[in-house]
């Protein structure tokens, strides 16, 4: 029935997380969007959940916010990334590659390969 | 450690609650302006552009509600929420929630009070370390009817050698006659074995106190002395060590002084006010030899660390058997020798306990009431809103969720009514504490402390918790359809929920019965030991006190023959005759003092009488006295046959001695026991002829009818602790020191001390029972007024539903007085049932309560009888009102108003 993945648990954090490193201080709104045009529209949002989300990681310190101004003169809130976010940032990227790793040489295992 | 964690992140969220709730709020309105405009941006029409960014938002509410059920405490918002509900409906029927809260405060108050007279003296940790190891050793002769004689050296080396003992020492407590100061002082002394404190397990604050490897056989003429007789004799002087004080003529070294706070043990306050101790092995002058069957002074041991009482009982046993064996002419078959160990802290309170016992079952029975009454208002308030409960819960309200928040109300009531009585008792304690029978064991022990305040939230917590779950999950019990139809009057009530409030107050009234009949024969039986005819007079007798002193050396004892004594006695006599108003005159040894003296001061004799054989048979063991031959003329005790002693009654002419009646009795049964010879010392070969029998007086404890009792001339064999009688009309409190002038005139080195009418000794006896009694007559009283209130409080109720029936009954034609008539009865229906139940409770607790009667038997049919009609009488006066109050009700407005 689905067309389109949802966002495996977890990984929304870390995906607000390198979008806000790459990208700077975004507001809400923008770290929605731009989470959806980096997946190429694949990954669709249940945008509500990031709000929680985002106090969440604020609550934690890896992220931190405060009021300015949209492009539009729009009166919103801006997400930046901390010192603690890019560490754990960085942790949970070779977490990920790590598993990846895992997960891909057991896609490609043949048997004549192993002993 | 990440549960710990989260639990605090949620904890500071949840103070923080309302701050990120009004974020997210803002944050996804904001997130649906962004959107919504980018879809206007896309051409979209603007109802059409919000739905659309609506949608892709997602629930806005349940995304809230998520967030904050992950990030907070939903329990304790939940709980602040119900108190805070619960506190507002408090608020809003003051005159409920005062009536509820007062009960409680009364019944959490009362109970918390006793049990702080109870946590002091019977579950107080004694004041030594370790105090679970402490205990007291009884000797008994139960075949001769002999309980506590004490321990003999022999046996004492015997137990300090069982094994299972750390320490065993002896204590033997009196006086001594402390001179050296302008005016010579009894202090209340102990000689004891060098291994008392160790035993104790208490250190000197300065000095040592004595070696426990001490092994002199008599007196090391070593000296420890209480902070208090430092402090007052000696005014704290810091150079004390070494120092002598003079005891009794034998000058003693002060090698240590006890801490302020160290109380010696024992049963009578004058003996845990002990202030000087000196050190003796018992073995040698002046104690007697030591052999097997003479018996002094007290026994006490701390176990070996970890040793449970029971087992070391069990050594002790075997001990008992093997030594019985071992010693057969010491130890008679038929005298049943054993030993007992009674934890120490159990032994001290003693007798009280069962007076104290009572009084906290009779406060917990107002407690009881108290609680029940409580729910029976709850359940009252139940139906005023039922049509409140059926509305939530037809609005989706979870049963589980009202049962907590009427839960929350009803334990919020019983906390507030708990920490009212609290605080109560807490200001008033001084004021409480003087009604507090002085004889009572550690009573300066007796505070509001932590514990009790403990105490006090449990016991309203527990309550809470028992008797407002019934109510709330009764009143959660409705039937929406029914609760709701009956269109603003309110429920009338499950049938169920009338049944349970019917129940409550069946079993208030039940249980105040219980507790006025157990007031009622307290009451009955204090009255009889008051009127009783104690078989002597102690109207205007005064009793003076004095101590001749002992020497360790008998050859420096001015005192030591009955001769030499009896020219002081014979002296000081004839100077107190002579004081104004005097009119008799008469002395004897302590024990000869009525009512006056604790366990300490019996003087218990063997009685062998004449042709019995000494070998096969333990010889009873008699109280025994020392007086004058004025003593019974003073006393007013009655001559039965012979003749009481006269002044030709010296030391060398033959010994004599005057029995009771009931010793007649016992040991002479259908003889007449005048001229028959009896030995009162087993080593001594002299006989004492019998002359005289008097009439049984109660003079060892007015419940006591008969206690077999010998009298000897104090002229014949001395006595060191002797009190002089004046009978006459004498100014109490002159008297004392007028005596003294006397005594002090013929020897000035003779303490003075405890003046005291007989009356008030006799009164004093009787104080803990009084207090008892006082205490459950007005826990009684109170029981009463609640069970009043509560049979008040149903039978209005019942009126009120049946408002309407009673309006149309009227309205048919009923008479007035029908209805009063048909009202009344169902508060005596209820009288009756509880009645009922209460006499099969009281049966139970009067035979509890049996050995705490005197007189009134447990099944005293006055006191039933009148109880029952005190209760019934009140029943119905409760139901009066409310009755009245239907028979008057108007019946046009009643119906209109429905």
């Amino acid at each position: 029935m689905k067309d389109k993945p949802d966002v495996l648990q977890g990984t929304l954090a870390l995906m607000v997380l390198k979008t806000l490193d790459v990208l700077g201080p975004q507001h809400g709104y923008g770290i929605a969007r731009r989470i959806e045009q980096i997946s190429g529209d694949i990954l669709v949002l249940n945008q509500g959940t990031l709000y929680p989300l985002l106090l969440k990681l604020e609550h934690e310190g890896s992220i931190a916010s405060q009021w300015g101004a949209s492009d539009n003169n729009r009166r919103a809130r801006f997400y930046r990334i901390t010192a603690r976010g890019r560490k754990q940032l960085q942790t949970e990227t070779s977490d990920w590659e790590r598993t990846a790793q895992i997960i891909e040489r057991f896609f490609n295992v043949k048997a004549e390969e192993l002993p | 450690m990440k549960l710990l964690r989260r639990f605090f992140i949620r904890l500071s969220n949840f103070a923080a609650g309302r701050r990120a709730d009004q974020r997210l709020r803002e944050e996804l309105a904001e997130h649906l302006a962004f959107q919504t405009e980018e879809n206007l941006r896309a051409g979209m029409s603007p109802a059409e552009a919000r739905r659309q960014a609506v949608l892709k938002l997602g629930g806005a509410e349940a995304i809230r509600e998520d967030h904050h059920a992950e990030q907070s405490l939903p329990f304790i918002e939940n709980l602040l929420f119900d108190l805070k509900y619960a506190a507002r409906m408090l608020r809003r029927s003051p005159g409920f929630a005062f009536v509820a809260i007062a009960t409680m405060a009364l019944g959490v108050g009362a109970t918390t009070a006793i049990y702080s007279v109870i946590d002091a003296t019977l579950l107080h940790p004694l004041p030594y370390p370790n105090p679970n190891e402490l205990v007291r050793i009884e000797d008994d002769l139960p075949g001769v009817g002999a309980q506590d004689v004490s321990v003999s050296i022999p046996e004492w080396k015997d137990l300090e050698n069982s094994g299972i003992f750390q320490y065993v020492a002896i204590d033997f407590f009196g006086s001594s006659n402390l001179t050296g100061s302008a005016q010579p002082t009894r202090i209340a002394a102990k000689v004891v074995t060098p291994n008392y404190f160790a035993m104790l397990g208490v250190g000197a604050q300065l000095g040592r106190t004595f070696d426990p490897g001490d092994n002199t056989p008599g007196f090391n003429l070593e000296a420890v002395i209480s902070d208090g007789l430092w402090k007052r004799a000696f005014g704290a002087d810091p150079r004390i060590l070494g120092k002598t004080v003079r005891m009794d003529n034998d000058v003693y070294q002060v090698v240590g002084v006890m801490p302020p706070g160290f109380r010696d043990q024992g049963k009578t306050s004058e003996e845990r006010n002990t202030e000087a101790w000196s050190a003796a092995g018992f073995a040698a002058v002046p104690f007697p030899p030591a052999l097997r069957n003479s018996r002094f002074g007290t026994a006490f041991a701390r176990l070996k660390p970890g040793l449970p009482v029971a087992s070391a009982q069990a050594h002790i046993d075997a001990l008992v058997a093997s030594l019985t064996k071992q010693y057969p002419a010491d130890y008679p078959a038929q005298a049943a020798w054993n030993i007992r160990l009674i934890p120490l802290a159990e032994s001290l309170v003693g007798d009280d306990r069962q007076s104290l016992i009572l009084l906290f079952g009779a406060v917990g029975l107002v407690l009881l009431i108290s609680c029940v009454n409580v729910a029976n208002l709850l359940l009252a308030r139940a139906s005023a809103r039922g049509r409140e409960m059926a509305v939530r819960q037809a609005l989706g309200a979870a049963r589980t969720r009202l049962i907590r928040q009427l839960f929350t109300e009803s334990l919020l009531l019983f906390v507030l009514g708990g920490i009212t009585g609290f605080a109560v008792l807490f200001f008033a304690r001084k004021f409480l504490l003087q009604f507090v029978p002085e004889s009572l064991p550690r009573l300066n022990e007796i505070s509001i402390s932590w514990g009790v305040l403990a105490f006090a939230i449990v016991v309203s917590i527990a309550a809470g918790t028992i008797f407002g779950l019934a109510p709330a999950w009764l009143m959660s019990r409705l039937d929406l359809n029914t609760t709701l139809r009956q269109e603003g009057r309110g429920s009338n009530g499950s049938r169920q929920r009338s049944r349970l409030r019917h129940a409550l107050v069946i079993g208030e009234l039940a249980l105040s019965l219980v507790l006025m009949i157990a007031a009622g024969l307290l009451l009955r039986s204090f009255w009889d030991l008051f009127k009783v005819q104690p078989g002597f007079n102690p109207s205007r007798v005064t009793a003076i006190e004095t101590w001749l002193p002992v020497p360790n050396d008998p050859k420096t004892d001015i005192y030591s023959t009955a001769t030499q004594e009896a020219v002081m006695l014979r002296e000081v006599l004839r100077r107190n005759r002579t004081l104004p108003g005097v009119e008799e005159t008469a002395v004897g040894d302590r024990a000869a003092l009525p009512l006056g003296h604790g366990k300490n001061d019996l003087n218990m004799s063997p009685l062998i009488r004449e042709g019995q054989d000494v070998q096969t048979s333990q010889p009873p063991l008699i109280d025994t006295s020392f007086v004058s031959p004025e003593y019974f003329r003073l006393l007013g005790m009655a001559l039965l046959r012979g003749r009481l002693f006269v002044d030709q009654d010296l030391e060398d002419t033959p010994s004599i001695a005057v029995i009771n009646q009931a010793a007649a009795r016992t040991y002479w049964p259908n003889q007449d026991p005048v001229g028959k010879r009896v030995r009162l010392r087993a080593e001594k070969p002299d006989w004492t002829t019998i002359v005289g029998v008097i009439a049984d007086a109660r003079t060892e404890s007015l419940a006591d009818a008969a206690i077999p009792q010998v009298y000897l001339d104090i002229y014949q064999r001395w006595a060191k602790d002797l009190a002089f009688f004046v009978r006459g009309q004498v100014d109490p409190a002159t008297i004392a020191a007028q005596v003294r002038t006397q005594i002090q005139a013929v020897d000035p080195n003779l303490p003075v001390f405890h003046a005291e009418t007989l009356n008030d000794i006799l009164s004093s006896s009787l104080s803990v029972r009084r207090f008892s009694m006082e205490m459950v007559a007005l826990f009684a009283g109170t029981a009463l007024l609640l069970a009043g209130l509560g049979i008040y409080g149903t039978i209005s109720y019942v009126v009120n539903e049946q408002r309407r029936e009673i309006a149309i009954r009227l309205a048919l034609g009923a008479q007035r007085g029908t209805i009063l008539k048909m009202v009344l009865r169902q508060g005596l229906t209820l009288a009756a049932a509880g009645a009922g139940v209460g006499l099969v409770g009281a049966l139970i607790v009067s035979h509890l309560m049996a050995g705490l009667l005197f007189g009134a038997s447990s099944i005293d049919l006055p006191t039933f009888a009148g109880v029952t009609v005190v209760l019934t009488a009140v029943a119905l006066a409760a139901s009066c009102i409310p009755a009245l109050t239907a028979m008057r009700l108007d019946p046009i407005t009643t119906l209109h108003s429905e």
